[in-house]
C-alpha cells in the first residue's frame, strides 16, 4: 500500500470535506452576515461578535458550561481512575464487568436523558421516592439540586470512559515495574506515583480531553432532563446555540457564537494535542 | 490478596446497574401500577408496550432507521479511514502533524456547531430526512476518530512487515487485502464499535436532518414524550429496546475492547 501519502489520504478529506470543512465555512459566512430568512445576506463584519462578546446572556452560559465541563472532570477523572485500579485484571468477573461498564457509553443520549427524568419524577421516580423517604423533597426547582443532578447522570453516563481508558492502560504496564516495586519494598502510594500514574498519563489526558469537550458542549441530555431550567440555571452553550439559530432563526448570531464556540474548542484541543501527540515520532503520532 | 472480590468495583457496577434495572422495572409495569406508588418488583408484568412497539411501523422503523444510517456511516467511515491512517503511521510527508491535528480537531467538534449548515446543505442537496444525509454528516466525528485508532493498531505492527512484503513482491492492492488488512482486522472490529457507539448515541443532527422516512428512534421517543407525557410505561419500553442494539455490539467486541480503549496502542 506504499504510495503517495495524498493519494491515501483523499477519500478521507473528500468525505471531511463535505462532513466537516463546507458546513464549517457556511457558519463562518452567516457570522460576518446578516440575512432575511436565509435569501439575501449582508456584510455586517464583526457586528455580531461584537454583540455577543458583550452580551451579559453570553458570559453567564459561557461561565456555566465551563464550570459545568471542569465539575464532570472533578468528578468522573478521580472516580474513574480509582474503580480502574480497583478493577479484577482478568477472568470472568473482568470481563463481565467490562460489558457491564460499557453499557452506559452505547445508550443514546435520549434514553440517558428520559431515564433521568423518570428517576427524579415524582411516583415514578427512584430519587424522588427515596428522598421522599427520607423526608426531603426532591427540587427540581433547586438549581443546586438540578446542577447535581446533571453531574450524577453525567458521571454514570461516562466514568466509565475513563475507567475503561485508565484500565486499559494498566494492562500495558509489564509485570516486571511491578516485581521490581516489591524487591525495593516500594508503597502502595510509591507504585501509584511513580509507576502507574506516568503510565496512565497518555490515556488520562485522552479521556480528559474527550470528556471536557463533550461536557462544554452537552446538549440532549440536560435539555430532556431540564429545558435549561430552572429559569436558566442549565441552559448551557449548545442550548443558546440551537435556541438562537434555530428556533429564532437569527443565523448571524448564531453563527457567530458557533464561532466563538468553534475558537475555544480548537485552542484548548490545541493544547491537550500538544501534551498528546508527541513531537519526535515520525510524521503525526 | 488477588483472589478476594474486588470491593469496590463490584459496589461501583452495581450502582450502574440501578438505573437500567429501574427503566426495565417501569418498561413491564402498567401505567396505573407506576401510579398507585413506588415497588421494586412488577405486581402484574406486562409485555403489551413491547406487543405494541413491535406491531407499529411507526415505532420500530425508528429502531432500522437508526440501524440503517448507523451502519453505512460505520463503512464509509471505517473504508475512507484505513488508507489514511496508513499514510500517517507509515510515511513522511509536509504538513502530516498539522493535518491529524486538523482531522482531530472535528472530533472535538460540537454537533450544534454544524446542525444549521447540515441543515441549508441537505435541503440545498434535497436529502433532508434520508440515511445518506445522516451518515455523511455523522462522519465529522466518526472518520477522524477511525483514524486516530486505526493508526495506533497499524503503528503496532512492525514497519518490517512491509518491506518484507515488497521483497515478496506484493504490489500496494495485494498486500493491503492479504498482509495489512488481516493483521488489523481486530482494530477494524474496534473502530467500527467505536464508531458505531458515537453515531448510535447521537440525538441532535439525526433527529434534526429527519423527519418522517428516516426518523430514529430517538426522534420518535422524543415525539411521543411531548404527546404522551404520561405514558412512562410506554416509553421505557422504547428506551428498554434502544439499548439492545449495543448491548449486543459490546458482547461481540469483549475481547478487543480493553486494547481499542488504549487507542490501539500499546501505551
Amino acid at each position: 500500500m506504499k504510495g503517495n501519502a495524498y493519494t491515501l489520504l483523499a477519500p478521507a478529506l473528500l468525505v471531511m470535506m463535505a462532513c466537516g470543512i463546507v458546513p464549517m465555512g457556511f457558519v463562518f459566512f452567516y457570522a460576518v452576515h446578516d440575512t432575511f430568512m436565509g435569501n439575501s445576506f449582508v456584510w455586517v463584519g464583526l457586528d455580531w461578535f461584537q454583540a455577543i462578546l458583550t452580551s451579559p446572556d453570553f458570559h453567564a452560559a459561557a461561565t456555566r458550561s465551563l464550570g459545568f465541563a471542569l465539575l464532570l472532570l472533578l468528578v468522573e477523572v478521580p472516580l474513574g481512575l480509582f474503580i480502574a485500579l480497583r478493577m479484577p485484571a482478568k477472568g470472568f468477573l473482568s470481563s463481565l464487568y467490562i460489558v457491564l461498564l460499557a453499557i452506559p457509553l452505547l445508550t443514546p443520549t435520549i434514553v440517558v436523558g428520559y431515564l433521568w427524568k423518570i428517576l427524579v419524577a415524582p411516583k415514578a421516580g427512584l430519587f424522588y421516592e427515596a428522598a421522599a423517604a427520607l423526608g426531603l423533597t426532591y427540587d427540581m426547582n433547586n438549581p443546586v439540586v438540578v446542577w447535581l443532578t446533571l453531574i450524577a447522570m453525567d458521571a454514570w453516563h461516562w466514568t466509565s470512559l475513563i475507567v475503561l481508558l485508565c484500565f486499559a492502560g494498566l494492562r500495558a504496564i509489564p509485570e516486571d515495574y511491578y516485581r521490581a516495586a516489591r524487591i525495593d519494598g516500594a508503597s502502595r502510594w510509591a507504585v501509584f506515583r511513580y509507576i502507574q500514574l506516568p503510565k496512565l498519563r497518555m490515556v488520562l489526558l485522552i479521556g480528559i480531553l474527550l470528556r471536557f469537550m463533550d461536557g462544554f458542549m452537552i446538549y440532549t441530555e440536560a435539555y430532556v432532563v431540564t429545558r435549561g431550567g430552572p429559569g436558566v440555571a442549565t441552559t448551557f452553550l449548545s442550548h443558546e446555540l440551537v435556541q438562537t439559530a434555530l428556533i429564532q432563526f437569527d443565523l448571524g448570531q448564531g453563527g457567530a457564537l458557533a464561532v466563538i464556540c468553534f475558537a475555544f474548542i480548537a485552542l484548548f484541543s490545541f493544547l491537550l494535542f500538544r501534551l498528546i501527540v508527541p513531537k519526535h515520532s515520525g510524521t503525526a503520532a | 490478596m488477588k483472589t478476594r472480590i474486588p470491593l469496590a468495583a463490584t459496589f461501583y457496577v452495581a450502582l450502574l446497574m440501578v438505573p437500567f434495572y429501574w427503566l426495565i422495572l417501569m418498561s413491564v409495569k402498567s401505567n396505573k401500577e407506576i401510579m398507585s406508588g413506588i415497588s421494586f418488583w412488577p405486581q402484574e408484568p406486562t409485555f403489551a408496550n413491547f406487543q405494541l412497539i413491535f406491531s407499529d411501523a411507526g415505532w420500530y422503523l425508528g429502531y432500522v432507521n437508526a440501524l440503517v444510517y448507523v451502519a453505512i456511516n460505520v463503512a464509509l467511515s471505517v473504508s475512507v479511514a484505513i488508507p489514511a491512517a496508513y499514510a500517517f503511521s507509515r510515511l513522511r510527508f509536509a504538513g502530516g502533524r498539522a493535518l491529524f491535528f486538523g482531522f482531530l480537531l472535528f472530533r472535538m467538534m460540537a454537533p450544534a456547531i454544524l446542525l444549521v449548515p447540515f441543515v441549508q446543505i441537505f435541503s440545498d442537496l434535497n436529502l433532508i430526512d434520508t440515511h445518506i444525509a445522516v451518515a455523511v454528516a455523522h462522519c465529522f466525528f466518526n472518520v477522524p476518530l477511525a483514524i486516530w485508532i486505526l493508526e495506533g493498531f497499524i503503528s503496532a505492527i512492525p514497519r518490517e512487515m512491509d518491506d518484507l512484503a515488497k521483497i515478496d513482491g506484493y504490489g500496494p492492492v495485494a498486500f493491503s487485502i492479504k498482509i495489512l488488512l488481516p493483521q488489523i482486522a481486530p482494530g477494524i472490529a474496534v473502530t467500527a464499535f467505536f464508531c458505531f457507539m458515537f453515531s448510535w448515541v447521537e440525538f441532535l443532527i439525526s433527529n434534526g436532518l429527519t423527519t418522517t422516512d428516516a426518523k430514529p428512534i430517538g426522534g420518535i421517543i422524543t415525539r411521543a414524550g411531548g404527546v404522551l407525557a404520561a405514558n412512562v410505561s410506554l416509553l421505557s419500553a422504547a428506551s428498554v429496546l434502544g439499548l439492545i442494539p449495543g448491548i449486543v455490539l459490546i458482547i461481540f467486541v469483549r475481547k478487543h475492547l480493553v486494547r481499542g480503549f488504549s487507542m490501539g496502542r500499546v501505551v
